[in-house]
């Protein structure tokens, strides 16, 4: 049995309750929204993109606190990186949460307290759901994203 | 050998002599409530979504696919006819299930979902348009909802939305302000999958009926909780779905009364719902058959008859004071867990008890009940207007059916306090 306690970890719990970067960017130059219609999940990612540098990031909306924790370490992650960058290490997420810590999961960094969540297959959603918008933002999409 | 077997030998066990049901002795009928999940035994309280089977539904099932299979209304040969024979067995069944006047009043349609759609494409194609309104609630699910939309986009007409209180009622008197001469239909739910809340639907049907309004009622929440007399309700159309009444997925009925069901149109062209067809003119099929082309679920139709059948032994009666006794132990055993609020307290409830819990969202309540073996739904219940009513983005729901004990509402609750735990 999945140990609760690999899903719920402090970290992630205490991100939920006071998420970091919870705002929204005056200097904004990207936004997309990410929605999760199957259980109301909705959040805003705000980018301030200088060339291929991400100089700010932050976000806003509601969901469980799988998803919030994800959003508010996510953006602490991507500060001050750049686009390709970012997308790199939501590859790497990605494949932390499908299918557990692999070779590459050290670059994640505090990211890495995610692994829990490939213990719990319909939780994938929650976790990803700020990196799609974040993705959708940097291709500078303009629909809201949708995990469905 | 008939599709509904007369008796269940455990069900004298089941009934006892002062009217409330040996529980435990049901359960046994029950084969899924003796597995595990994540190495806890099952408590299942997701009913509302669907409900599980009794054994013998599912040896029906498979008792027709491997004795009896063969296409229905058509062949000479035997097998066909014992498969008519068992169809036309369960739609009688369910004619007297719902106290229809007539057989041909009950429509073998996939869900309550496709009765409604069925109504909304042929009765409201008929009758709505430009400037005619659509009545419902808003406690509605999404299947009550979206096919009146379609329609009166398609129409120029409006769909019009009862208001509710802070209990989750219906407001009568909007309901009274609303009806008006424009209205051609009022769709409205039995009991509210999101709230549990029971609607006065005799008295809708006879305030509406004052004004010549037809009324659709969405049975699937209220079938398996209440007796329902389609007569006595006087409502013109009622819908339910087998899967949430014990019976299979992909089976479901409309009823809708003789004279309404003949002058509308046909929904679905084809096979079975004609008496003949040229190339210049095809003549349809008297009722019920005018509305079920194709082949049908049949396995579906007489496992939902079987479903029906098993219901009936075991006696709406007790299965209503069974169930009420539990919804009320469960209400006043969940207030006493801090910070959790009940979504829906409306003064006449079945079923459902959907609740939040501060600064918890409801997918994290599901997750952690889920590895204590204990299934509840989380979400927004395909009803989002009742969601936004209540300025909350989902709930957590627990909902009850004949076969849950105090032990399985005991379950839920050190549930809940371990919820509360891993947010402590």
């Amino acid at each position: 049995m999945a140990d609760l306690r690999d899903l719920y970890q402090e970290v992630i719990l205490e991100h939920s309750k006071a998420p970091r970067n919870y705002r929204e960017l005056p200097n904004a130059n990207q936004k997309a929204e990410g929605y999760n219609p199957l259980c109301g999940d909705h959040f805003t990612v705000y980018l301030e993109v200088e060339g291929e540098s991400i100089r700010d990031i932050s976000f806003q909306g509601s969901g469980c606190a799988i998803s919030k924790a994800s959003a508010s370490m996510m953006t602490q992650s991507l500060k001050g990186k750049t686009r390709a960058e970012a997308e790199k290490l939501f590859e790497q997420f990605h494949k932390l949460v499908t299918s557990g810590p692999n070779g590459n999961s050290g670059e994640l960094g505090k990211l890495a307290v995610f692994s829990g969540v490939s213990e719990f297959p319909v939780r994938v959603k929650c976790a990803t759901l700020a990196w799609h918008a974040l993705h959708a933002a940097l291709q500078g999409k303009q629909q809201p994203v949708s995990t469905e | 050998m008939t599709s509904v077997p007369k008796r269940w030998p455990r069900l004298q066990e089941v009934r006892r002599r002062d009217g409330i049901f040996n529980v435990e002795a049901l359960r046994a009928d029950f084969p899924i409530l003796r597995r595990q999940v994540h190495g806890k035994p099952l408590v299942y309280l997701d009913n509302a979504a669907t409900a599980q089977k009794p054994q013998t539904v599912i040896d029906t099932l498979s008792r027709y696919y491997e004795q009896e299979n063969a296409n229905i209304h058509r062949g000479v040969h035997y097998l066909s006819e014992r498969a008519t024979e068992e169809y036309e067995a369960a739609r009688k069944t369910i004619q007297h299930f719902l106290n229809a006047a007539d057989a041909s009043e009950i429509i073998f349609v996939r869900g309550a979902t496709e009765g409604i759609n069925l109504v909304a494409q042929t009765y409201g194609r008929a009758n709505v348009g430009r400037g005619d309104e659509v009545l419902i609630s808003a406690m509605e699910h999404h299947s009550n909802i979206v096919p009146w939309q379609i329609l009166c986009e398609e129409k120029g007409a409006k769909l019009r939305v009862i208001p509710i209180n802070d209990s989750g009622e219906l407001i009568w008197e909007e309901f009274e302000k609303l009806l008006g001469s424009r209205t051609k239909i009022v769709a409205v739910t039995h009991v509210s999958n999101a709230l549990g809340t029971i609607n006065p639907v005799r008295r809708i049907v006879q305030q509406a009926h004052r004004a010549n309004v037809p009324v659709l009622v969405d049975g699937a929440q209220s079938v398996p909780h209440l007796e329902v007399d389609v007569q006595a309700l006087d409502c013109d159309f009622f819908v339910f779905s087998g899967h949430k009444l014990y019976g299979p997925t992909g089976i479901g009925i409309l009823y809708g009364k003789s004279a309404l069901l003949d002058a509308m149109p046909p929904y679905q062209g084809g096979g079975d719902m004609i008496s003949s067809v040229t190339f210049e003119k095809t003549i349809y099929n008297k009722l019920p058959y005018k509305f079920e082309a194709g082949t049908p679920h049949i396995a579906g139709g007489i496992g939902l008859g079987c479903a029906i059948g098993y219901l009936n032994g075991v006696g709406f009666e007790s299965v209503e004071r069974h169930e009420h006794g539990l919804l009320e132990y469960a209400t006043q055993a969940v207030t006493e867990i801090p910070g959790l609020r009940v979504v829906g307290t409306a003064a006449e409830k079945a079923g459902v008890l959907s609740f939040v819990m501060e600064g918890i969202h409801p997918h994290d309540i599901g997750t952690i009940l889920d590895q204590q073996g204990i299934a509840i739904r989380t979400g927004h219940h395909c009803a989002q207007p009742v969601m936004q009513r209540f300025g909350i983005p989902a709930t957590a729901r627990a909902s009850f059916a004949l076969y849950n004990t105090r032990e399985e509402v005991d379950a839920l609750v050190s549930g809940l306090r371990k919820v509360r735990e891993v947010f402590a």
